[in-house]
């Protein structure tokens, strides 16, 4: 995946580390209206990588929740999905055949 | 609360997004969309992401080639400010059997016939699309360098977009509970949010959608099926087209972010609303995956999901009004592939709720056919 060209941005801040999503693309979204953490993940992909927003889904929350003007536990997080860490492929094959 | 409108589409889906787009460009003055979540959160957003004109009948080839021209110059026709991640890397339909051979030449036989790009190619010509594919037990395959991948939120969110642009309002979060009648006729909806009362009404609601018409006393052949699906972590381009086996009942493609979309057809799946994810299909995918492609052995998984076909006895659409229900159309039952189809599905139900001349024989996926014997058994589906 290649990165974004950020050479001459003064000052850039990246909300989602692992899509590479910055904080003006997710406000450019939200002051469109869209303030649905489900839809942000799918037209941004925040949230879609390697860590499954472990790193990015409270700061995308919070970013939300001042949009919003509500407190950022009402923010309906996404859904979770397996899997818990990623895992190679090769390694998935192991272990027991299902009964 | 009671509101009007001069046509309410169910169903914020891919289809739903290109029937409400295409009913505002035609003139419709009063579009609602009504979508219990929000848009694409049904199969369209979990789909495997695939377009393909290589089909084995005449009524899928016609919606998938012309779909597929439409997604060509769709970013210009709807105007998106963003990309719907169009490309055209082909697909390789692997035949692993002589009969699978023999069919698979029936199949270039009809898509020659209606103009698709298709070719049979040996297993060596194989290895040169796909470098990376193991061609231990390879008959050969079929091969059409038009189909592709096309991005399913990005391509509903342009038809959303340019659908609101036309006036249409969309309403997420918003349940469709009932379908009023006046006799025989179609009054409307009624939903969470209150009554919407209009004169036209198509349901677009995927594997609800036989709930959905049974409110009107019509039952639809239409069954939810699960299917699990895979995506991996981005890597270096390894895999042009996508490569599916209905064999091993799989497809794999390489999209353009970089990740695999991959996943598989289970003959013993039961017909019910079940979405879990489970182990058993990690495990499997992974040994059928490993064996095709053995370079994908040490790329990780990310994340893995399910969604619903909404399967029909003969794997093809049911598009088009209930005779028995003036004023209701139904577009679903695509059994798997709606997402390539949408772009003409969208057009071609506009022209027939707003009694315009369609521009395909919409009578050959009618609903019709299931009473009267006339199906079109799809045999290439995973
Ligand atoms: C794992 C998987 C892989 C697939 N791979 C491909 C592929 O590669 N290529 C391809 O072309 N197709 C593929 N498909 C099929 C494709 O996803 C569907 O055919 C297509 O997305 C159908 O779109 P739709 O708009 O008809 O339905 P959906 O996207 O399911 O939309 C229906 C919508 O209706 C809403 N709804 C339901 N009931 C109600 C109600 N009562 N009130 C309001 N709203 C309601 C739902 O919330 C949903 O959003 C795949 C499907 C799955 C599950
Ligand atoms: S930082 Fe957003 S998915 Fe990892």
């Amino acid at each position: 995946m290649a990165g974004k060209e950020y050479a001459k941005r003064e000052e850039v801040t990246v909300i989602c580390r692992c899509e590479d999503v910055t904080l003006e693309e997710i406000r450019t979204l939200i002051n469109q209206g869209i303030t649905d953490m489900e839809q942000l993940k799918r037209l941004l992909r925040v949230g879609m990588g390697p860590c499954q927003g472990r790193t990015c889904s409270a700061l995308l929350a919070g970013e939300i929740a001042r949009a919003t003007g509500k407190y950022v536990g009402e923010v309906k997080l996404t859904t979770f999905r397996p899997l818990t860490a990623p895992i190679k492929l090769e390694v998935l094959t192991r272990g027991e055949t299902h009964d | 609360m009671t509101k009007t409108a001069d046509a309410v589409v169910i169903g914020g889906g891919i289809v739903g997004c290109a029937t409400a787009y295409n009913l505002a460009k035609l003139g419709c003055k009063k579009v609602v969309l009504v979508e219990e979540k929000y848009l694409a959160s049904g199969a369209t957003g979990r789909c495997g992401a695939g377009v393909r004109m290589q089909w084995g009948t005449e009524p899928n080839c016609i919606l998938a080639r012309d779909s597929i021209k439409m997604l060509e110059n769709l970013e210009e026709e709807l105007e998106y400010p963003g990309s719907i991640e169009f490309k055209q890397s082909g697909y390789l339909l692997l035949a692993y059997t002589e009969k699978m051979v023999e069919q698979f030449h029936m199949n270039i036989g009809l898509q020659h016939r209606l103009g698709i790009p298709s070719c049979w190619v040996t297993p060596e010509e194989v290895k040169e699309i796909v470098p990376h594919l193991n061609t231990q037990g390879l008959h050969g395959a079929t091969y059409c360098p038009k189909d592709g991948h096309c991005n399913p939120f990005k391509t509903t969110d342009a038809y959303a977009q340019a659908a609101k642009r036309l006036g249409v309002e969309i309403l997420t979060y918003t349940k469709v509970t009932d379908l009023p009648r006046n006799s025989d006729r179609i009054k409307g909806v009624e939903t969470t949010a209150g009554i919407i009362e209009a004169p036209l009404v198509i349901a677009c609601a995927g594997a609800y959608t036989r709930q959905l018409a049974r409110l009107v006393g019509v039952d639809l052949p239409i069954y939810p099926e699960r299917h699990q699906i895979l995506v991996t972590e981005p890597v270096e381009p390894l895999l042009g087209p996508m490569v599916m086996s209905f064999y091993h009942g799989t497809y794999c493609q390489q999209v353009p972010h970089g990740g695999f979309l991959m996943g598989l057809g289970d003959p013993h799946e039961v017909k019910d609303f079940n979405e879990d994810s489970t182990w058993q299909f990690l495990h499997e995918m992974a040994a059928k995956i490993t064996f095709m492609l053995p370079v994908l052995k040490e790329v990780r998984v990310v994340r893995q999901w399910s969604g619903l076909y909404d399967l029909t006895p003969d794997k093809t659409q049911i598009l088009g009004a209930i005779p028995e229900v003036p004023g209701f159309f139904v577009a679903a039952g695509f059994s798997g592939h709606g997402f390539m189809m949408a772009p003409v599905v969208g057009k071609l139900m506009a022209e027939v709720m707003l009694g315009l001349e369609p521009q395909y024989p919409i009578e050959m996926y009618g609903v019709k056919r299931f009473a009267e014997g006339s199906l079109y058994v799809e045999p290439s589906v995973v």
